[in-house]
C-alpha cells in the first residue's frame, strides 16, 4: 500500500518536471537578427536579390535618391525644406554627424578628439561653395576616410541633414547685421538654453 | 504494551497543523522571492560577448547617440544591432591595430557577422516593439538602465510581466519629452507627477483599458 503510494506520487513528480519546457519561450521562429542553422552563411535575414524593387518603391526619382541629375550634381533641394524640417535635419545630424563634425560642423567631433583624422569643416571656401546635391553624394556614398551612410539614414533624413548643415554654413558666418534691428539686444543677454544632451 | 505516544504528543499534533500552514506560506514565499531573483531573471549579471564593446566608453565616454548604431529602433519592434560597417566607420582608423578588435575586422573582412550573444531575451510569447515606446516618450534608460556606465551590456531589468504591467498600468510615471528618450541620467525639468500626466496625454498614450489587455502583448 505504502509503496504503491510512493510510487504513484514519484511518478506525477516525474511527470510534471518533465512537463516543464520552454518550448514557448524559444519558439523556432526566426526574431530580428537570430541566427539561423539552415542557411549556409548563418544567417536568418536574408539579402535581396538584386534588382529586387518592392512594391511603391521604385527609386525613379534620380535627383532624390543620387543628389544627381544625368551625371550633374543637383543645385536645389528635391522637395521643400521647412521649419519642421530643420529641426529633423538638425536632430538626425547631431545623432550621426556630431561624432566626427562636431555640433558645429568644425570638424572637431569627439572622435577626432580620440585620434581620428581631423574631419572637414563645413565652413571653408570649398564647402560653402558646393552646390546641395554634393553633400548627399558624400552622406551616401562617404569621401576619403568617411564611410558611406547610406545604411544608417533613410534618403530624405539625408537631404534634411544637407539642410541642415546649410543652416549651419550661414550660422558661421553671419554677422550682427544678419540679426533683425529688434532682436539685437537679446545678444547681449544670458545665453539661451540650447543645449539638448 | 506500553504507550508509543506520551501523553504531550496530543498538544504536539495539534500544533502541528497550525504549523504546516505557515511552512507552506513560507515554502511559497520562498519560490516566489527565487522566481524574482536575478538567478532566474538573468539581472544584473555581465554577459561574455565575442568582442568586449564598452557602451560606458562609446556612449559614456565619447557621447555617441544610442540611434547611431541602433538605427532601427524608432522605426521597427527591434532596435538592431549595428551591421560591422557600423564598427568600421570609426576603426578602420582608429585602433586599427588593436588585438581586441580583430574579431571585427575579420567579420568585416571575410563578410560573416559577429555573433553577438543577447543579453535581453524576452519569451517569444511576447510581442515587443521599440518604435511604440521611444516614440511615445519611454527612454532608453527607463528600461535598459544606465548603459553609458556598463563596460559590458547587462540586464537591468526582471522583464518579468509584472514589471512590464508596472508601466502599462501607469506610463505618467516614467514618460519623458522625446527629446530627451536617448538622455541618460536624465532629470525632468519639473515634478514627474505634473509632466508626466501632461505628456500622456499630449503623446495619446492609451488608457488603462487598452495598455492592460492581454492582446497587446501576447499576439
Amino acid at each position: 500500500m505504502t509503496n504503491k503510494f510512493i510510487f504513484a506520487l514519484l511518478a506525477t513528480a516525474t511527470l510534471l518536471v518533465a512537463g516543464c519546457r520552454q518550448d514557448m519561450h524559444n519558439a523556432p521562429s526566426y526574431k530580428a537578427l537570430r541566427g539561423s542553422d539552415f542557411f549556409a552563411d548563418g544567417r536568418s535575414a536574408r539579402n535581396l536579390v538584386p534588382g529586387t524593387v518592392a512594391r511603391g518603391w521604385l527609386r525613379d526619382d534620380e535627383a532624390l535618391y543620387t543628389g544627381k541629375v544625368a551625371g550633374q550634381i543637383v543645385e536645389q533641394f528635391p522637395f521643400e525644406i521647412g521649419h519642421a524640417e530643420l529641426q529633423r535635419g538638425q536632430q538626425r545630424f547631431n545623432i550621426y554627424c556630431t561624432p566626427c563634425h562636431g555640433q558645429l560642423g568644425d570638424g572637431n567631433g569627439m572622435v577626432v578628439q580620440r585620434g581620428l583624422r581631423q574631419a572637414a569643416s563645413y565652413h571653408q571656401e570649398r564647402l560653402r561653395a558646393e552646390k546641395a546635391g554634393y553633400f548627399f553624394d558624400v552622406i551616401t556614398n562617404g569621401f576619403g576616410v568617411m564611410q558611406g551612410y547610406a545604411e544608417q539614414i533613410p534618403v530624405r533624413d539625408r537631404w534634411l541633414i544637407v539642410a541642415y548643415v546649410r543652416a549651419l554654413q550661414l550660422s558661421q558666418h553671419a554677422t550682427v547685421d544678419d540679426v533683425p534691428a529688434d532682436k539685437r539686444a537679446e545678444l547681449d543677454a544670458a545665453p539661451a538654453s540650447t543645449e539638448r544632451h | 504494551m506500553s504507550q508509543v505516544f506520551p501523553k504531550s504528543a496530543n498538544a504536539w499534533s495539534k500544533a502541528s497543523v497550525l504549523a504546516i500552514v505557515f511552512v507552506l506560506l513560507g515554502l511559497g514565499w520562498v519560490v516566489l522571492t527565487i522566481q524574482r531573483s536575478d538567478f532566474v531573471t538573468t539581472a544584473n549579471q555581465f554577459v561574455e560577448q565575442p568582442v568586449q564593446f564598452s557602451h560606458q566608453h562609446h556612449a559614456g565616454g565619447i557621447g555617441i547617440d544610442c540611434r547611431y548604431c541602433h538605427t532601427a529602433v524608432e522605426v521597427s519592434p527591434s532596435a538592431g544591432i549595428p551591421p560591422t560597417k557600423t564598427c568600421i566607420n570609426c576603426h578602420s582608423q582608429i585602433w586599427s591595430t588593436s588585438p581586441y578588435l580583430e574579431p571585427v575586422r575579420a567579420s568585416f573582412r571575410d563578410d560573416k557577422p559577429l555573433q553577438w550573444v543577447r543579453v535581453h531575451d524576452l519569451p517569444d510569447f511576447v510581442y515587443f516593439n521599440h518604435s511604440i515606446h521611444v516614440t511615445k516618450g519611454v527612454g532608453c534608460e527607463t528600461c535598459h538602465g544606465r548603459v553609458d556606465k556598463m563596460p559590458l551590456m547587462m540586464q537591468k531589468s526582471s522583464l518579468q510581466m509584472e514589471w512590464c504591467l508596472n508601466c502599462h498600468r501607469d506610463p505618467a510615471q516614467f514618460v519623458r519629452p522625446l527629446d530627451q528618450v536617448t538622455v541618460m541620467g536624465y532629470q525632468p525639468a519639473i515634478a514627474q507627477a505634473e509632466l508626466g500626466p501632461r505628456l500622456v496625454k499630449e503623446y495619446k498614450i492609451a488608457g488603462l483599458e487598452h495598455m492592460t489587455s492581454c492582446s497587446v502583448c501576447h499576439r
